[in-house]
């Protein structure tokens, strides 16, 4: 615990600058990136170096908290419900407001310099370390604090957790207040609609692929969107297997157009085709 | 290194968490970027705590994660039903009060 004192050790100062850079990167990609999950999945990486830089810091309990609550339980609440709702909720790119965006960037430059200038201009010269604090133990020494101190504030958060608790079901709990159509009158409803009455087709072409995310391909060879799930149609995850396969062949020509200049600048063309065919089995 | 590093970097997320909520129109994303600002705070108190010498700082920190985790619930809860309603995630399209 001694190393917990005024100066930090080189050992610590190496830590912090690989993971403070991983933590900055991580919370750029996290406002950055495109798809909710990925930014999901940066402020995961970034709490867990938050975590090692309390370790770090003598927070032993903050940390292994850190790492149960924050990254066990937090983010993967927030996956789940990127997961629920996020499928179509790609960010718009249209600005509602002109501007706003580099507007909101310079205010961010300029609130970070503020923040830092303070920092810079604040004495803080000599720290104490957590050494005499953490004598009894870290875990000891905030429970004596929780359960002294700061009691009135820890009775006060167990009614904020059981508020929020009620909160949460109150807000996603939904009464059904119509029966549910049996199957019968779901089918009696689809033949009245007319619009798709048999299962829907599978997706895949069986000749080549059978993936969900390949469409079938109708008499004329156009892809047929209805075998293929709404959500991958929302996400444009479709692999369409006819232009996939004009591609395949465009390549082929190409490299085959390729192995001609050269072979006939050097040898006749003849016995360029018997060396060509095993190239391309190995291109694919 | 002096300790007091840790403060530029809890500045600097804290930052970054701020310019997200500013940019990000996904509520989901902007609900990421507000945790990413409560960290940052965890993150200075943590090193405040070591700057003074005691656990008070610490003990701020954990109150910080209750209040975020109820947060989370709250706020999360709210997004889906948001979402169910008006089938988006978007904070411009959630203008209104009522439908």
């Amino acid at each position: 615990m001694n190393s917990l004192a005024a100066a930090a050790s080189t050992g610590e100062a190496v830590q912090f600058w690989i993971l403070g850079t991983v933590a900055v990167v991580g919370a750029l990609c996290t406002i950055l990136m495109k798809r909710a999950v990925h930014s999901a999945l940066s402020l995961a990486g970034t709490m867990i170096v938050l975590a090692v830089f309390y370790l770090a810091n003598g927070a032993y309990f903050l940390g292994v908290v850190q790492i149960v609550v924050y990254t066990g339980a937090i983010m993967m609440l927030f996956l789940f419900v990127v997961m629920l709702v996020g499928v179509t909720a790609a960010d718009s790119l249209k600005e509602t407001l002109k501007g706003q965006r580099w507007l909101a960037a310079g205010l961010g430059v300029g609130f970070g310099i503020l923040l830092i200038a303070g920092i810079g201009n604040a004495s803080l010269k000599e720290f104490n370390g957590l050494g005499d604090a953490n004598a009894g133990g870290n875990v000891q020494g905030l429970a004596a604090l929780i359960f002294t101190k700061y009691v009135f504030a820890f009775e006060v958060t167990g009614a904020l957790l059981i508020t929020a608790a009620v909160g949460a079901m109150v807000l996603t709990h939904r009464e059904r207040t119509e029966r549910t159509p049996s199957q019968r009158e779901q089918s009696l409803a689809r033949i009245k609609d007319g619009k798709q009455v048999t299962p829907l087709p599978a997706p895949g072409v069986y000749a080549r692929h059978n993936a969900v995310d390949i469409p079938g391909l109708l008499p004329d060879g156009t892809p047929s969107e209805l075998t293929v799930n709404p959500t991958l149609r929302e996400r444009g995850q479709i692999r369409d297997v006819s232009q996939e396969a004009l591609a395949e062949l465009k390549a082929l020509e190409q490299r085959s157009q390729e192995w001609l200049g050269r072979g006939g600048s050097e040898s006749p063309a003849a016995p360029t085709t018997t060396p060509a065919a095993p190239k391309e089995e190995a291109g694919k | 290194m002096n300790p007091v590093y840790y403060l530029y970097l809890a500045a600097l997320l804290f930052t970054i968490g701020a310019a997200g909520v500013l940019i990000r129109r996904n509520a989901i994303v902007v609900f990421m970027c507000i945790e990413l600002m409560l960290n940052a705070c965890n993150l200075a108190f943590v090193t405040f705590s070591r700057l003074h010498g005691n656990l008070d700082g610490q003990i701020i920190a954990f109150f910080t994660m209750v209040v975020a985790a109820a947060e989370v619930v709250v706020g999360l809860a709210i997004i889906v039903t948001i979402f169910r309603t008006r089938h988006t995630a978007s904070v411009d399209d959630a203008s209104l009060m009522k439908l």
